[in-house]
């Protein structure tokens, strides 16, 4: 009762209130003490762990990065040898396993785009067959779709002995349980004015598409961007190769001893992790594409029509940007899932971040714990970049609202 | 609301102090107080540790197991089996999870002096070599330049094999896997024209593929791998232990006492054998254990040479023969110091 009394007679004397009882005061102690707490957490964790490991004799730092690796890898982005370092052994890892989550990526996002428009087609036949695409590929472990995709391309393709190959005769295509070999591009003197020209012919593109959509805009008249542009692709590094004198030349593959010597060499290994992960992600991201599109109701379609826009028309401007709204943030999700799913690699034997550097490095250096961090703080970066980059792109496509 | 944060903040200061204290100290008290020995295994390698027909793990790793078991509890059977691929191994030893390592392991100076862990001996002297299909026509290890070769990550069976083809100018591609199995099943699919790993590993892997007699070992050994059981640093008493059963097996071999001889043994009037069996002196509870405790490993596993026989000899179809394993008297490695 005197309580109320206070309140009711001192209404806005903030002395007369203990500090115990003012909200704002209470939460910053208890903030302060959480923090705290969190700090004094990770600091016992950390030093801890130092303790037990210097007690039990185990050996910890980083100067492992700079030591000599000892071991081979199979494949590689970037120059190595068993002379190079951890380091460089960690780079190699970093990068297949980067290249392998982008290709993933890609091809999941083109089959997840397709089968999601599949599953929403008039044909009974195209429709089901997404329906079970979707329904097969995303109940079944992914770990068990990798294995039987290894074991499938193993199985299925011959040795490169029993292929049929003449020793020492080039061949332009070959398909073998050592991979798909391809001529390979060897670049000769005067070639990196090609690339200049390719890098030319996209600024041009897009400097092409900004001026006619500004013109549509003054003045109503359309231009043929995506003829002019693609015209600009072709045609300016072919003028650039003619000119520099064809400075390109292609390497081909052959049989020799044991294995196919030269040409460019996609190995079994990250076939099937391709494969596996395109496919797996490909289903989730058409349940994402069907939802985004059937979110936008129909009314919208119906009123484009009303106002005499095509069906192409009404879907690329309409349909699909109110679609996208609904359709990125998950979309998000699936790619971050596929770059760590792609850690799935080292059952498979292809040489990702996890079976170079969390598997051979951890081993021969034994700082398990080291290695361990940096392997979750590499994907941790990965993820949050992703997501990043996401978030930027969603808010570019987000409806402005007014 | 303000009570939840506040048991909040007491609980995590809880765990973080609970985390604070260290586990140490004596394995044999741990081990007697949960009644069996943990004890690391590979994932199946016939003759070292596999899971026989019944069901049980055998093999010469298998039975240091069950020979420390039998020291002291007097039962042979009281080990619980962790199988563990080459990646796990030292981080299940290190963290207390097992408390013997006896995996075919290679003894390094680096594994001795970095990762926390002691060598209790070698109980098999064995060197790399490599396997391929005879259809290959390869008969030297010196013909496998460009070779595709399938090899487990976390040996140092891939640290020798890039040595070696650096040291002979040759070149190879790599295909390289965590688990044993699949390493295997990359080798019959034909993945790899070459399979590289301890010899006595190549013999017992032959066995287990589609169609062993299509594939042949290759003559040359192009390391040196001892072979033994490991421990955790800083326990000595339990280091002891597992160091003298496996002199225990050995001496017994070298004495003549077996598995079947052993309870007439306990009437010989030879100072060596009444020591071993404990008969006279203080041995066995020196380390912490009964007296009988060779007697048991003996009587309940065998001496080394029974055990070796047992599991990779010529009897077995792995059939190894004891060449530098053979006890030093008959010309091979194994020396054990004298119990006394």
């Amino acid at each position: 009762m005197a309580h109320q009394e206070g309140v009711t007679a001192d209404a806005g004397d903030s002395e007369r209130v203990s500090l115990m009882n003012d909200p704002k005061v209470r939460g910053l102690v208890f903030q302060v003490l959480l923090i705290i707490a969190v700090i004094y957490l990770v600091y016992s964790g950390v030093t801890n762990a130092i303790d037990n490991l210097a007690r039990a004799g185990i050996a910890s730092g980083f100067g492992f990065f700079g030591e000599r690796a000892g071991f081979d890898i199979g494949q590689s982005f970037i120059p190595y040898t068993n002379d190079s370092t951890y380091l460089r052994a960690f780079f190699v890892g970093l990068l297949n396993t980067m290249v392998v989550a982008v290709i993933g990526i890609f091809f999941a996002t083109l089959i997840g785009f397709i089968v999601g428009l599949a599953r929403l087609s008039k044909n009974y036949l195209v429709q089901k067959f997404a329906t079970v695409y979707v329904e097969t590929l995303r109940n079944i472990p992914l770990l068990l779709q990798l294995l039987f995709w290894y074991k499938a391309v193993l199985a299925i393709l011959p040795s490169p002995r029993a292929g049929g190959l003449e020793p020492g005769v080039e061949v332009v295509f070959n398909l073998n349980n050592r991979g798909l070999y391809m001529p390979r591009i060897v670049p000769e003197g005067g070639a990196q004015f090609i690339a200049y020209a390719l890098i030319l012919a996209i600024v041009a593109w897009i400097l092409i598409g900004r001026w006619a959509k500004k013109r549509q805009m003054a003045t109503g008249q359309q231009f043929p961007v995506f003829l002019t542009g693609l015209g600009l692709f072709i045609f300016l590094p072919l003028i650039a190769y003619l000119v520099t004198g064809m400075p390109l030349s292609l390497e081909y593959a052959s049989l020799q001893g044991f294995n196919m010597v030269g040409g460019w060499v996609i190995q079994p290994e990250f076939m099937a992790l391709l494969l596996g992960l395109s496919l797996y992600t490909a289903s989730f991201i058409a349940e994402i594409v069907r939802a985004g599109i059937l979110a936008v109701s129909h009314g919208q379609s119906e009123a484009a029509f009303a106002l005499g826009l095509r069906p192409n028309l009404t879907s690329r401007l309409v349909v699909v940007p109110q679609a996208m709204r609904v359709i990125i943030p998950p979309l998000t999700s699936q790619f971050l899932n596929l770059t760590k799913n792609s850690s799935l690699a080292v059952a498979i034997g292809y040489p990702d971040l996890v079976s170079i550097f969390g598997g051979t490095v951890l081993n021969q250096t034994g700082q398990a714990v080291e290695v361990i961090s940096i392997t979750m703080l590499v994907y941790l970066t990965l993820s949050l970049l992703t997501s990043a980059f996401m978030n930027w792109f969603n808010s570019s496509v987000a409806l402005v609202e007014r | 609301m303000n009570k939840k944060i506040l048991s909040a903040v007491v609980g995590i200061t809880a765990v973080a102090g609970l985390g604070a204290t260290a586990a140490s100290a004596a394995t044999l008290d741990d081990v007697k107080a949960k009644g069996f020995v943990q004890c690391g295994v590979s994932t199946g390698l016939a003759g070292f540790s596999a899971p026989n027909d019944a069901g049980d793990w055998s093999g010469l790793d298998v039975d240091l197991c069950r020979g420390i078991a039998a020291a002291v509890f007097g039962d042979a059977k009281a080990v619980k089996f962790s199988p563990l691929s080459a990646k796990e191994r030292f981080t299940a030893l290190q963290s207390g999870e097992i408390d013997v390592l006896s995996r075919n392991t290679t003894w390094t100076m680096s594994r001795d002096t970095q990762l926390g862990l002691n060598f209790a001996g070698v109980n098999y002297y064995d060197g790399q070599g490599f396997m391929v299909r005879k259809s290959l026509g390869v008969n030297s290890a010196l013909q496998l330049s460009g070779a595709s070769v399938c090899v487990q990550t976390g040996t140092t069976t891939e640290l020798n094999l890039t040595d070696y083809f650096k040291a002979n100018g040759m070149t190879y591609n790599p295909v390289v896997f965590e688990k044993l199995e699949e390493v295997n099943a990359a080798y019959d699919a034909n993945r790899c024209d070459v399979y590289t790993t301890d010899q006595s590993g190549l013999y017992s892997i032959r066995l287990g593929l589609s169609a062993p007699d299509e594939h042949m070992v290759l003559p040359e050994v192009i390391s040196k791998e001892p072979l033994g059981p490991a421990v955790r640093q800083g326990d000595d008493q339990w280091f002891s232990i597992v160091k003298w059963v496996h002199f225990a097996m050995l001496n017994a071999e070298e004495m003549g006492v077996t598995s079947a001889n052993a309870d007439e043994m306990l009437n010989s009037t030879d100072p060596n054998v009444m020591r071993l069996l404990g008969k006279e002196g203080t041995f066995g509870e020196a380390i912490g254990l009964g007296n009988d405790w060779a007697y048991n490993v003996i009587k309940q596993v065998g001496n080394y040479g029974e055990v070796f026989e047992r599991n990779v000899g010529a009897s077995t179809p792995l059939a190894i023969g004891r060449g530098v394993n053979a006890l030093w008297s008959k010309g091979g490695l194994q020396y054990a110091p004298p119990l006394r």
